[in-house]
């Protein structure tokens, strides 16, 4: 609103004027600003806080995991559905799966933590190697060097009669220091 | 800091006039009686803006296709943070603003500030109100539930009855065979890109108009010293704005904007009724049968249209005061009056809808997904008053006994049954009372509890009375001995999901007094119940789902 100069009506003397003129400047604002509050506190709540979920991702069968070698990442592939707004969409995902040296079995999600790229193992070196902007990670997921910024995501995973069960992938802490 | 800030809006003043513009605009001057019968343009203009605002949030989260729509529109209500309340602005909203440029309509009209020379400020303002029903008629079939479909069946319908023209429009709005993802198309783009451009145009030219012409003034005040809209009139008609955006804003959080079944083409018991605003239509068409159905489809809202239009050249007298001009208020009372019994006499003439008909789609069906002997189960839940000692709700208050939410993980069938025969002997201490059923009906309340997680804890109280009851007599009548629902049962008669799909409920009605009649050579024997049981079981019937989910 622009700065207005009090304009005394003509017929009313203006000493009656100002009060009311207040009065009605007061109530123009505090509704305009009750009524932006309202619109504006559950447009905030719509577009930020996320949707509620249906449904608990379920673990899904990744497949046979008695021949994996220690020290020699396989990529290995299963069908995981997930909600998507208001789909249910069932598609198929990857995962690169180690077998550790205490036989346990680790999967790490298939995206470079920089910026998503897909990285592959290099077997020469030893290394997870991404080709976008040569990020390198250990075997156990670690940052060698480049640009990304925490380890390798891992899914949540259980064994099941030497077959590997896959749940949701959890984000990796930032490595400290 | 004033004469900062008075530099600043100097200094973009200079290079933009915009504060100078806003200026002028609120100094404009008003006649003296200027007043609270003048805040209804605002409000209209307040409303469109809230309209156009939700449109755009809904739309953020809305697919513009058939199917996905519906989907979408689901996930707004049932998942988004909310959603709700967008779409309950928007749809009362869109209610509103027809009580509100009807009554702004009205204002100009009784004090006759539509006559020269401000012909061309009403005839925008008719346009503008043709929009608004425009606006109406085209989202009502975004919704894409069964009322938006069969509603807009009707609507192209009428479409096509219009002589000469009536085959173009229904292929302007894809409508010539059935109402499909075209026709869906046309309607959304004219509904979000083709009606807000022009509404916007048209209220500005109609805004334009009506500052050349300055508001108009009541015999004997043109006189008088004029008065400045700011802040007097900007105060009325803020105080008017806020009472209307408090009706709207309480409408939409109070009154809950149902979504039926997803739109079903073969659905052939359900019953069209249009939006309350075209009642009177819908009304009118009930007059006029065979060759004279034109007349109340085409003729007489043409003319209707024709008349409003023609208003400020038909009723040419200088007059404005309300007792000089008898004739033109008695006639728009006379068309208030037609108005209001048309509708009147078209709510009370519509049959009600069927109970399966009438299930919320905004809220949860998890109970559509249920299998007979669980749902039975939530009768005798119910019959027994079970929740008088017991919460089903995750957190609810504490009570007698112990949350039922768990049950299901923590005992299995036996346990729950010589549970509800002896409660003591599975839960010593226990003050809970046998419960009084037989053996059948307590397997059923024990498969309702074993469905219970802590994830569906509204699973009871959302579980509409009727298909609790008609699922208990589908039980007691042994119906899945031979019937198949949601995956149990036997496979003698045909499976029942999707039985709305393929017969009326008066076809089912019958079947059960007179198998041999409806099918015959069915093993089929007669079932005889009051009427009451009868509908339940046939709503329970209808309201299965065509295909079952495993949730």
């Amino acid at each position: 609103m622009p700065d207005q100069t009090p304009t005394p009506h003509q017929c009313k003397p203006a000493e009656k004027e100002m009060p009311r003129r207040s009065f009605h400047l007061a109530v123009i604002y505090v509704c305009n600003a009750l009524m932006g509050l309202a619109l504006a506190v559950p447009t905030l709540a719509y577009l930020l806080v996320p949707a509620r979920s249906r449904k608990k991702s379920a673990f899904v069968d990744a497949g046979d995991i008695s021949q994996l070698t220690v020290g020699t990442p396989v990529e290995m592939s299963f069908q995981q559905s997930r909600i998507d707004g208001w789909r249910a969409v069932t598609e198929k995902r990857t995962a690169w799966v180690v077998k550790t040296a205490d036989n346990n079995v680790v999967a790490y999600g298939p995206q470079c933590t920089h910026l998503g790229c897909a990285y592959h193992w290099d077997d020469p070196t030893k290394q997870f190697v991404c080709p976008c902007h040569a990020s390198y990670f250990s075997i156990q997921g670690a940052v060698l060097t480049g640009p990304a910024p925490r380890p390798l995501d891992r899914y949540v995973t259980k064994i099941e009669n030497n077959r590997l069960q896959v749940g949701p992938l959890k984000i990796s802490e930032e490595a400290k220091g | 800091m004033k004469d900062k800030l008075q530099q600043f809006i100097d200094a973009v003043d200079d290079r933009t006039g915009i504060p100078s513009g806003i200026q002028h605009f609120l100094n404009e001057e008003i006649p003296d009686s200027s007043g609270w019968h003048q805040v209804f343009g605002s409000v209209a203009l307040f409303m469109i803006l809230v309209q156009f605002f939700t449109g755009i949030m809904l739309a953020f989260n809305y697919a513009a296709t058939p199917g996905d729509a519906y989907d979408s529109l689901r996930y707004i209500l049932t998942e988004v943070t909310a959603g709700r309340l967008m779409r309950g602005l928007h749809h009362w909203g869109a209610s509103m603003i027809i009580v509100i440029v009807v009554l702004h309509m009205l204002q100009v009209f009784i004090w006759g500030a539509y006559k020269k020379p401000r012909e061309a400020t009403w005839i925008v303002g008719v346009i503008l109100l043709l929009l608004t029903l425009a606006y109406g008629l085209t989202g009502y079939l975004l919704a894409w539930d069964n009322r938006a479909y069969w509603g807009t069946v009707v609507t192209t319908q009428i479409g096509a009855t219009v002589p000469l023209a009536g085959p173009y429009v229904s292929r302007l709005l894809a409508s010539t065979g059935d109402i499909g993802v075209v026709t869906f198309a046309r309607f959304y783009g004219m509904h979000v890109l083709l009606l807000p451009p022009i509404s916007m145009l048209l209220i500005g030219l109609h805004v334009f108009l009506v500052r050349r012409h300055g508001v108009a003034p009541v015999p004997g005040d043109e006189l008088k010293p004029k008065k400045k809209f700011y802040p007097e009139q900007v105060f009325k008609d803020t105080v008017a704005i806020f009472i209307s955006f408090a009706i709207l804003f309480t409408l939409a959080i109070m009154a809950r904007v149902p979504l039926e079944r997803m739109a079903d083409p073969s659905d052939t018991t359900y019953i069209p009724r249009p939006e309350w605003y075209f009642l009177f239509l819908f009304q009118t068409l009930k007059m006029f049968n065979g060759p004279l159905e034109i007349v109340g489809t085409v003729v007489l809202p043409t003319l209707a249209i024709l008349a409003l239009l023609a208003a400020p050249f038909i009723d040419r007298g200088t007059m404005v005061r309300v007792r000089q001009r008898g004739l033109a208020i008695g006639l728009v009372a006379l068309g208030a009056i037609g108005w209001g019994g048309l509708t009147a006499a078209a709510v009370r003439g519509t049959p009600p809808q069927s109970a399966a008909a009438m299930i919320d789609f905004s809220g949860p069906t998890q109970w559509m997904q249920l299998k007979p002997a669980e749902l039975s189960g939530i009768h005798y839940y119910k019959e027994q008053n079970c929740g008088a000692c017991h919460n089903v709700i995750p957190g609810g208050e504490a009570k007698a006994g112990p949350n039922l939410l768990n049950t299901g993980r923590r005992h299995d069938r036996d346990w729950m049954l010589l549970h509800f025969k002896a409660p003591q002997a599975t839960s010593p201490g226990s003050a809970m009372s046998p419960v009084d059923l037989n053996t059948s009906q307590l397997n059923d309340l024990a498969a309702a509890m074993a469905a219970l997680t802590p994830d569906n804890g509204d699973l009871i109280s959302t579980t509409p009375p009727f298909a609790a009851d008609g699922a208990a007599l589908y039980q007691k009548n042994f119906c899945s001995a031979c019937h198949m629902v949601n995956g149990v049962g036997g496979k003698l008669g045909p499976a029942l999901n999707g039985l709305a799909t393929r017969r009326t409920e008066a076809w089912t009605i019958e079947h059960f007094v007179n198998p041999q009649k409806m099918s015959p050579g069915t093993p089929m024997q007669v079932y005889k119940f009051n009427q009451k049981d009868m509908q339940d079981l046939v709503s329970y019937l209808f309201t299965l789902p065509e295909k079952t989910t495993g949730l």
